[in-house]
């Protein structure tokens, strides 16, 4: 089975300071990812270089396309590393405000990513985001609304729908629940297992919050320092850390 | 004229601005900086236009400056002025006697011919401006042609007024390639971009010229349910009849007393002259005196 994303010996530095280093990593169709850590430790740094929106200093991302098997991302033309961008992957940020046009209706926010694959029928580009908003519980009657207007759930909740309307195949999130309540977080935890199980999709979840990956990731990544210094099935590395670090990590978690 | 040049920019910027022309009309739709000049006028009242007329314009020349349609308002005149003073050309107000035509939110109803020149003054020549505001970005998407986010536009339009309604400055994609923005001419003149005289665009404050050479494909942006409309007023103008033109309407009293009239007063007045009368129209003859 060819991976969907393959990663070899990544690294990324901030003049003399690691960003990341020596990160390896195949993910496989269906499969999502954790990748957990403190603050520093060099998290969102690899999701950035994963998703092209920072240049790796060393190392090779390989990606799967639809059209020519397993392609370098960090060598492919900026042109084709957008096209994907915009069609087989999809971007969540932390904050909706960065992932979403604040000064643009929810419609169109969702409607945005198929106009830019050349969707150019009023009522078909309405239809379809109608039915995603239906599938990420906002109701019909906000397609209208900007985004301004709604909660933090809700925007978390447009976002995640305007970035599944392509039929993405690999999803980056980047601490996809940080900043809401427990009760939203729950909701939207559960959205999104749901959505990955039904869409079949790929993701990388980086998040400092175990629960998070609890439920949602199959494998693990722990990150310290810009290196990995763990990684293995979700349960096996919560329940039964090796290294001296995600102990603490795992024992710090408080419980109610 | 001994005190200026000739159309007061010295000859090095000249040569300047018509090598960004030339780069302009051989890359059509796609905005090239140039190093626009301090002019003695204002940001916004045609700095782009006047630079782009000043480069092109020769001692033969016959000069026209229309302002929304209008030969005689304040700054088609002094526009008319300064090139009378500086370059000493012909001025003009019929469109077919003249050789080159600065405008400002209009497009003649009178059909060009290949040995014009329409020069237009631009405000902000980016279109994808006000919904993506980095600079960097919107050359990017201009480079590598992603122009979904102009379709965002058209989408809220639709969204909140059941129609596109955008009425001005309506985009356009020039030759399959670059999305332009027509400056703010009604979108009725957009089907007039197709044309055969050469269409260049000065950007002065924003340091951009960009042009449409002749018999170019100019296609206005649509939706396949909602395809593009040249609108315009649904009425005849009222003192030439005409009802193929672009109409002001303008109030006339208190009671609400409005006439529509052509936009572009020298086909009215040259309709008028034909011996065509509108609603509200007296023979030219009265009006004159």
């Amino acid at each position: 089975m060819t991976p969907l994303l393959q990663v070899e010996n990544l690294a990324k530095f901030y003049g003399p300071r690691i960003g990341c280093t020596d990160v390896s990593l195949d993910l496989y169709p269906g499969e999502v990812m954790g990748i957990v850590g403190e603050s520093g430790s060099g998290k969102s740094t690899l999701l950035n270089c994963l998703a092209g929106h920072l240049t790796p200093d060393r190392g090779a991302v390989r990606f799967d396309t639809r059209a020519d098997g397993l392609r370098d991302t960090v060598t492919m033309s900026e042109p084709e590393r957008r096209m994907l961008s915009r069609t087989d992957w999809a971007f969540v940020h932390q904050h909706a405000r960065d992932g979403l046009r604040m000064n643009v209706s929810a419609g169109g926010n969702v409607g945005e990513r198929l106009m830019a694959v050349n969707a150019r029928h009023y009522g078909a580009i309405r239809d379809e985001a109608i039915d995603w908003l239906g599938r990420v519980e906002i109701t019909e009657d906000r397609i209208d609304d900007r985004p301004t207007a709604f909660s933090g759930g809700m925007q978390q909740r447009l976002q995640i729908a305007r970035n599944l309307v392509t039929g993405p195949r690999l999803v980056f999130m980047d601490e996809p629940t940080g900043g809401l309540d427990v009760s939203v977080q729950a909701r939207l935890l559960d959205l999104l297992r749901s959505l990955v199980r039904e869409m079949n999709l790929s993701a990388i979840i980086v998040t400092h919050d175990l629960a998070v990956v609890r439920l949602l990731a199959d494998r693990l990544m722990v990150m310290k320092d810009g290196h990995v210094i763990e990684t293995g099935l979700t349960d096996q590395v919560l329940d039964d850390p090796q290294h001296a670090y995600t102990q603490l990590l795992v024992s710090s978690v408080l419980q109610v | 004229m001994s005190d200026y040049n000739f159309a007061y920019l010295d000859e090095q910027t000249k040569r300047m601005i018509r090598r960004a022309i030339l780069k302009g009309l051989a890359i059509p739709g796609y905005q090239v900086p140039f190093a626009s000049r301090e002019m003695p006028m204002p940001y916004g009242w045609g700095t782009g236009g006047v630079q782009v007329s000043a480069a092109v314009l020769t001692p033969e020349d016959t000069l026209k400056v229309i302002d929304q349609g209008a030969d005689d308002t304040t700054n088609a005149v002094s526009i008319r002025r300064f090139f009378e003073k500086t370059a000493g050309v012909q001025v003009t107000e019929a469109t077919t006697d003249a050789s080159v035509i600065q405008t400002r939110h209009r497009i003649p109803e009178q059909d060009l011919r290949a040995d014009q020149i329409l020069v237009y003054q631009v405000p902000i020549p980016e279109p994808l401006r006000f919904l993506e505001p980095s600079e960097v970005e919107t050359r990017k998407m201009h480079s590598l042609e992603e122009y979904g986010l102009m379709h965002v536009k058209l989408y809220e339009d639709i969204s909140q007024h059941g129609d596109i309604a955008t009425a001005y400055a309506y985009p356009v994609k020039v030759e399959g390639r670059y999305v332009m923005d027509p400056s703010p001419i009604p979108k009725f003149d957009n089907p007039k971009l197709e044309m055969a005289g050469i269409q260049l665009f000065g950007a002065g404050r924003e340091q951009r010229i960009y042009a449409i050479p002749p018999y170019t494909q100019v296609v206005s942006l649509d939706f396949d349910d909602y395809p593009f409309q040249a609108s315009k007023a649904d009425h005849a103008c009222d003192l030439c009849g005409a009802k193929d033109s672009y109409l002001d309407e303008l109030i006339v009293d208190d009671q609400g007393g409005r006439v529509f009239m052509c936009s572009d007063t020298d086909y009215c007045s040259t309709r008028r002259a034909q011996g065509h009368v509108g609603a509200q129209g007296s023979p030219i003859q009265e009006d004159a005196a």
